[in-house]
């Protein structure tokens, strides 16, 4: 079998004396689309983070792409990973942020480029090309030059989809992309999410968009209490929950 | 019902069309005037006073106002007055980040020394400076306990009333800089430094690329304050015989007594100066400014529409018809 891209078992996560992760498993094959679901405070966002080590976890094993986060392991003990090795680990996964934070003091083409020249040292021109395809590709390349305050919120969102991509990531994380929008303005980044999806790259989505994740993930896990505690293909997880809360979670968004 | 819904409307005036602009009498503000007059009055007043008092002598006045021995002043205000802000400005960053880091050692320095620098009057530390010969009478280069020696030099050769002058301002300006430097880095959202991170940029690089040039939005404005502030403290090096501007004037009126014209020479300078420095502020604020207002200023490399109103019309495209898109 081969490796999965996110190997979640029994992963414990607390802030001070609240324990917000309570042993998640999840699993997550390169090219699946994950949508996790859940009502607010089940761990949806926590689990997001420490994926790509925002945050530390306490328990429990949890790895990227065979290797894990934020430690090395060697002869059975685990070594804390230098802060160089954890930003090296990072660019290798892409996050979208509720509130996208972009950078407000640089361009549209400067927010998507900063990264790979200074970061990935690629050469301004290879950057410049290859941020300028991706702003194409999210429909914002004549806005290449606005800084985002002249963006809306939906703009701003996508250019944020396009600085991640620019990584070269082999993993997108998705936290809530499109709570902090305007309803008439989910719909161009959901659209955005779609393209990347069929196109083959691997995510990690925690959303409220059912009609999303029923189109297009292929697996929904549903998070409450700090455990999944039912995952599965869209069809059966939204027609047929086994978990009589994941029904009432679903009768509550629905 | 047709006469009463027309009534209050002036002749010509239809439904639907834009009425003409509203002429009215603005109210009078008979006090205001009435104030100003007073206050126009008085500071006559005091001009004359000033201007007519022949112990102004204002021919003494301009007699030095443009002397070499005032603008080599003005020149040495000038000098400590960069020198001591670069110093205080760098010297700032590294506290503030000393003292907002993990590492517990790196943050008792800073606090330690901020907790000197702020406490003792900048007038003791310049003397202090100025003085150092008298504590250690000469400098050494070499490994404390060790007997390594690489070489040795007489503290008043090494740190004339120039450098004294430097250390004294610069050292004590980076004191109060490292706050305004941590305010500024607080006041920028976590949610930054998080996207910055997960784009793989080390600690150092999301402070120098994200934080530091958006803390400097709200670090200019009380920097430039300190700035005008530091322009008079260096005033305080005459106590070391720091040559500057005062300095230079104390002399001769030690010999002339023509003390007043020759305040009146510091103070044009000193207000000039001021001034010098409150546009250079205005140009650095709006340069790190960019990208902070919606519609002040166009995009860096102009598209062929101005950016207020390609925003204003995509955001309200579904409001306006296809033909004026």
């Amino acid at each position: 079998m081969s490796v999965p891209m996110v190997l979640a078992e029994n992963v414990w996560k607390s802030f001070g004396h609240n324990v917000v992760l309570r042993g998640v498993d999840l699993r997550v094959e390169a090219g699946q689309v994950v949508v996790l679901l859940g009502p607010s405070g089940g761990g949806k966002s926590t689990i997001l983070r420490c994926i790509n080590h925002l945050e530390k976890i306490q328990g429990g094993r949890l790895s990227v792409d065979g290797t894990l986060v934020g430690y090395h392991e060697r002869n059975g003990k685990l070594y804390e990973m230098k802060v160089s090795e954890v930003a090296k680990q990072r660019s290798n996964i892409g996050m979208v942020f509720q509130s996208f934070n972009l950078f407000p003091h640089m361009t549209t083409l400067e927010n998507v480029v900063v990264a790979p020249i200074h970061v990935q040292k690629k050469s301004a021109k290879e950057a410049h090309e290859l941020g300028m395809t991706l702003l194409k590709r999210v429909g914002l390349l004549e806005r290449k030059d606005y800084y985002p305050a002249q963006l809306s919120g939906g703009q701003q969102q996508r250019v944020a989809i396009a600085r991640a991509l620019c990584m070269q990531p082999k993993l997108m994380l998705f936290d809530e992309p499109t709570s902090a929008l305007d309803p008439e303005l989910v719909g161009e980044v959901l659209d955005v999410m779609k393209g990347l999806a069929e196109s083959g790259m691997t995510m990690v989505v925690v959303t409220h968009e059912i009609g999303f994740a029923r189109e297009v993930a292929d697996l929904v896990a549903v998070l409450d209490g700090g455990v999944v505690i039912e995952a599965g293909p869209p069809s059966q997880v939204f027609n047929n929950p086994h978990d009589p809360r994941t029904a009432e979670f679903l009768s509550a968004v629905l | 019902m047709a006469t009463t819904a027309t009534a209050g409307e002036p002749a010509g005036v239809r439904r639907g069309e834009r009425p003409p602009d509203i002429t009215a009498i603005p109210v009078r503000h008979y006090g205001t005037w009435a104030f100003a007059a007073v206050v126009i009055y008085i500071a006559v007043a005091v001009v004359v006073s000033l201007a007519k008092n022949p112990n102004m002598q204002w021919d003494v006045v301009g007699e030095y106002l443009f002397k070499p021995l005032t603008l080599r002043g003005v020149v040495v205000t000038i000098e400590l007055t960069v020198i001591a802000m670069v110093m205080g400005g760098f010297g700032g960053v590294i506290l503030a980040v000393m003292r907002l880091s993990k590492n517990p050692v790196l943050g008792a320095i800073a606090s330690f020394y901020i907790w000197f620098f702020r406490g003792t009057p900048v007038l003791v530390q310049i003397l202090i400076w100025g003085y150092l010969g008298a504590l250690y009478p000469s400098i050494f280069m070499g490994l404390p306990f060790t007997g390594l020696l690489f070489g040795s030099w007489e503290t008043s050769a090494v740190i004339g009333a120039f450098i004294a002058a430097c250390l004294g301002l610069g050292l004590n300006e980076a004191a109060y800089d490292a706050e305004l430097v941590r305010a500024g880095i607080i006041s920028v959202s976590p949610g930054q430094s998080e996207a910055a991170y997960s784009l793989g940029m080390p600690w150092g690089m999301t402070m120098t690329r994200v934080v530091l040039p958006q803390a400097m939005r709200v670090i200019i404005p009380p920097l430039g304050n300190n700035t005008i502030s530091m322009l008079k403290t260096t005033s305080l090096v005459s106590v070391i015989g720091g040559n500057e501007l005062l300095t230079r004037l104390e002399t001769v009126w030690g010999q002339t007594f023509e003390i007043i014209p020759l305040l009146v020479v510091a103070c044009i300078w000193y207000l000039a100066l001021t001034t010098v420095f409150s546009i250079g502020q205005y140009y650095l604020e709006r340069h790190y400014a960019k990208g902070a207002s919606r519609q002040a200023r166009q995009p860096k490399r102009g598209p062929d529409k101005p950016a207020g109103l390609v925003t204003a019309l995509e955001t309200e495209a579904t409001a306006i018809p296809e033909e004026h898109r």
